[in-house]
């Protein structure tokens, strides 16, 4: 756990709280089903998941952001552990730098592109393509700028949007690896 | 070699000696191999039977026990003994056929996704997607199944990879980068136990199945000695420690005794050693041992503070963790405790009316009288709790049951495996009539290879323990739980397999029809004892009281 999480242990920890977590696993086929049976059977609450490759082709890493207060996620990273296929499970809550993908198709008239366009220059965000009546942005980001952005975006009509899940990693010394 | 010859010969080296199964279309080229084996196969009558056999078998011995099922039905057969025995965390291989890889997914002949099923229910299981990966993964699943937290394991096998070519190079060694169990305690929580051991006045040490899992039971017995403090087991841990011994006080929880109960309620340090604390027996989790401290010692690291908050957590083996301590911790006299535990006994002992009528206690306490080394196994029920309560358990992996899961069914089975595993023992399984039923076919298995398992059925003509619910909780609506027939005789059809068969009414025939019963060797044996139809099992702590809240008969 991270190190301020352990300390609040016992204070008033929140079951609204949000956590993040790397995993290294195996990459073998089935791992990912039985991560997600685990989630669904000890009813633990996912809100987010990723997986891709690391710099070795046999392990795999996932990004998994769950809900809950502390004893759940403990016991969240303790039954993860319990995997034989998982190598490795750490918080990465805290001082990490945590990053998400978007691509949102929105309603776009002549009217309304150019401000669509500009907000989106304020977010870094880059439009990929335009079309008669739409126009996708990629935009990436923590959390609460992807929030901000989308919620901007409604006033416009949001068409499609598809979001990568959230990858996190922690600043400085710390490394998730074997 | 062939891949089946390789999984035979892989089986021999890991020390099999019995396999229970079934064969079929998809696992046959494995039967093929083992007809050449020096590997004894007992061919059950039901795949869930095998898998509650293995169990048994792995209870009663501390080995492996391995179960064949051919794919589709026969693996999921499997599925409620595999369940049982990972509700258990008893070392189990599971190995199902499947149909040939090139067919898996197209919804063929007796395809049936085992991996997919099976896994919230095993520690691991595999499915063999390359010949050259077949030897690893038994020799993992082998590794996996008997080490850190034992529980089962599937292996399933294409029948294309029981033809294909494999050359046999058994691994010696093995390592998995994500399962290296921690065995040794940790030296700063070893010594604040006994730190608190010492500080404590009032102590209980709660004995869990994870001590007979560690072979644990010498070490129990010098630390509780030591204490000196009293044991309170739970229901997986009897046998842990001497039940004829002064500092026992048996087993605890919903139908453990008064003075357990109290004991673990009013003390003042809870050393829990290889126990999950189930709701079973902590009863309602915020009134557990109120006034105490608690030390977990446990293999598992997600069982420490998953159920009940743990003062000093201890990850370890058991056997381990308890010689480390046991070199730090000196007597020390606690006279007002030892007192208040012998009022309590004295106040409160475990009984039921005697009064002329075939009582279950009095079979139950027969059995061990007459034959005190008998293996028990249970079923589910009025007939398990009564036999936690009046057997009483001299050596670990004496007592064999279904606790996590609670399987109907599961006793049968487990007796013929705990019978494979020690051929000379008395082995009896103490039955409920609805129980039996579940698995009764397996009287064919035992006349077929002369397993002389007992079955001594509390008949009582009643799913007994739901009927006790509703007498208690429902207002006596004997909902769907009264077995109304009075003319079926289990004697007879207990002949009708070729066995023996008998029938007890009186309480005046027990100790004779046990007698002649134990004496038989050869042939399966069951007695139907026709019991008080009523009799309630107490004392009882409603599901959700606390431990204290005790009602008595
Ligand atoms: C497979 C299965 N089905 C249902 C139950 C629920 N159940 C628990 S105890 C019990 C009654 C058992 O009756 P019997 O075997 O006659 O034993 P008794 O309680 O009468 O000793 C039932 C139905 C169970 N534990 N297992």
């Amino acid at each position: 756990m991270a190190k301020n999480a352990k300390n609040t242990k016992n204070a008033n920890s929140n079951s609204n709280d949000r956590y993040t977590i790397s995993v290294l696993v195996e990459n073998k086929p089935g791992v990912l089903a039985r991560v997600a049976s685990l989630f669904r059977r000890r009813n633990f609450n996912i809100e987010s998941l990723t997986v891709g490759t690391t710099d070795r082709d046999d392990i795999s890493r996932m990004t998994i952001v769950v809900n809950g207060d502390l004893r759940v996620v403990e016991q969240v990273m303790k039954q993860l552990n319990k995997l034989i296929d998982v190598i490795k499970v750490s918080d990465v809550t805290e001082k990490s730098v945590e990053r998400e993908l978007v691509l949102i198709k929105v309603k776009a008239t002549s009217e309304s592109r150019g401000e669509i366009v500009e907000l989106a220059n304020i977010f870094r965000g880059r439009v990929v393509d335009v079309s008669k009546d739409s126009i996708i942005i990629e935009i990436t980001g923590d959390e609460d700028k992807i929030k901000a952005f989308i919620n901007l975006m409604r006033q416009f009509g949001i068409r499609e949007l598809a979001r990568t899940g959230m990858v996190a990693m922690q600043r400085g010394e710390k490394v998730v690896s074997v | 070699m062939r891949g089946a010859d390789a999984i035979v010969k892989a089986l021999e080296d890991e020390g099999v000696k019995n396999i229970f199964g079934i064969p079929g279309g998809a696992i046959i080229e494995v039967y093929d191999a083992l007809y050449d084996s020096g590997i004894n196969h007992i061919l059950t009558r039901h795949e869930q039977a095998a898998v509650h056999a293995a169990d048994g078998y792995a209870r009663a011995s501390g080995k492996v026990g391995v179960a064949f099922a051919t794919s589709g039905p026969g693996a999921t057969n499997t599925v409620t003994g595999i369940a049982t025995a990972y509700m258990d965390s008893s070392p189990i291989i599971v190995m199902t056929g499947q149909v040939p890889r090139s067919l898996i997914g197209n919804d063929a002949f007796q395809e049936a996704d085992i991996t997919g099923i099976t896994m919230p229910v095993t520690k691991h299981n595999y499915i063999v997607t390359n010949p050259s990966e077949l030897l690893h993964i038994i020799k993992e699943a082998f590794y996996i199944a008997s080490t850190g937290r034992p529980g089962p394991v599937l292996i399933d096998v294409p029948k294309d990879v029981t033809v294909a070519e494999v050359e046999y190079n058994y691994p010696k060694k093995i390592s998995i980068p994500g399962y290296k169990p921690k065995t040794k305690g940790h030296p700063k929580q070893v010594k604040r136990a006994a730190e608190l051991i010492m500080e404590s006045e009032r102590p209980v040490i709660l004995a869990g199945g994870g001590i007979i899992l560690s072979n644990a039971s010498e070490e129990l017995i010098r630390f509780a000695e030591l204490i000196p403090a009293f044991v309170v087991t739970t229901l997986m841990g009897k046998g842990a420690f001497p039940e004829n011994h002064p500092l026992c006080l048996g087993f605890v929880g919903m139908h453990g005794s008064k003075y357990a109960n109290y004991a673990l309620t009013e003390c003042d340090l809870v050393i829990a050693i290889g126990t999950r604390f189930s709701d079973r027996t902590t009863g309602r989790v915020d009134n557990f041992a109120p006034y105490a401290k608690i030390i977990h010692i446990d293999i598992d690291p997600a069982e420490i503070g998953k159920n009940v908050r743990v003062d000093v957590p201890i990850v370890g083996d058991a056997k381990e963790v308890l010689k480390d301590i046991l070199k730090i911790i000196k007597y020390k006299k606690r006279k007002e405790w030892e007192d208040k535990i012998s009022q309590w006994r004295r106040k409160y002992p475990l009984r039921y009316k005697n009064d002329g009528k075939l009582k279950p206690q009095y079979v139950i306490e027969k059995i061990f009288t007459i034959e005190p080394d008998t293996i028990v196994t249970t079923e589910v029920g009025q007939n398990q709790m009564w036999a936690a309560q009046y057997f009483k358990t001299k050596y670990p992996r004496q007592f064999i049951s279904s606790g996590g899961l609670g399987t109907m069914g599961f006793g049968f089975p487990a007796a013929i495996g705990a019978q494979m595993a020690f051929p000379d023992k008395n082995v009896v399984d103490v039955a409920g009539d609805g129980s039996f039923l579940m698995n009764i076919q397996e009287l064919a298995t035992c006349v077929d290879f002369n397993i002389p398992v007992k079955v001594a059925i509390m008949n009582n003509q009643f799913l007994g323990m739901v009927r006790q619910w509703q007498e208690l909780f429902y207002k006596e609506r004997y909902s769907a739980t009264c077995l109304r027939c009075k003319e079926l005789r289990f004697d007879k059809i207990a002949e009708g397999f070729g066995g023996v068969g008998m029938v007890v009414e009186k309480p005046t025939e027990v100790e004779e029809t046990l007698r002649e019963a134990f004496e038989i060797r050869d042939a399966p044996v069951v007695i139907d004892f026709r019991v008080e139809r009523l009799e309630n099992v107490f004392p009882m702590v409603p599901a959700g009281a606390g431990l204290n809240q005790i009602i008595d008969g």
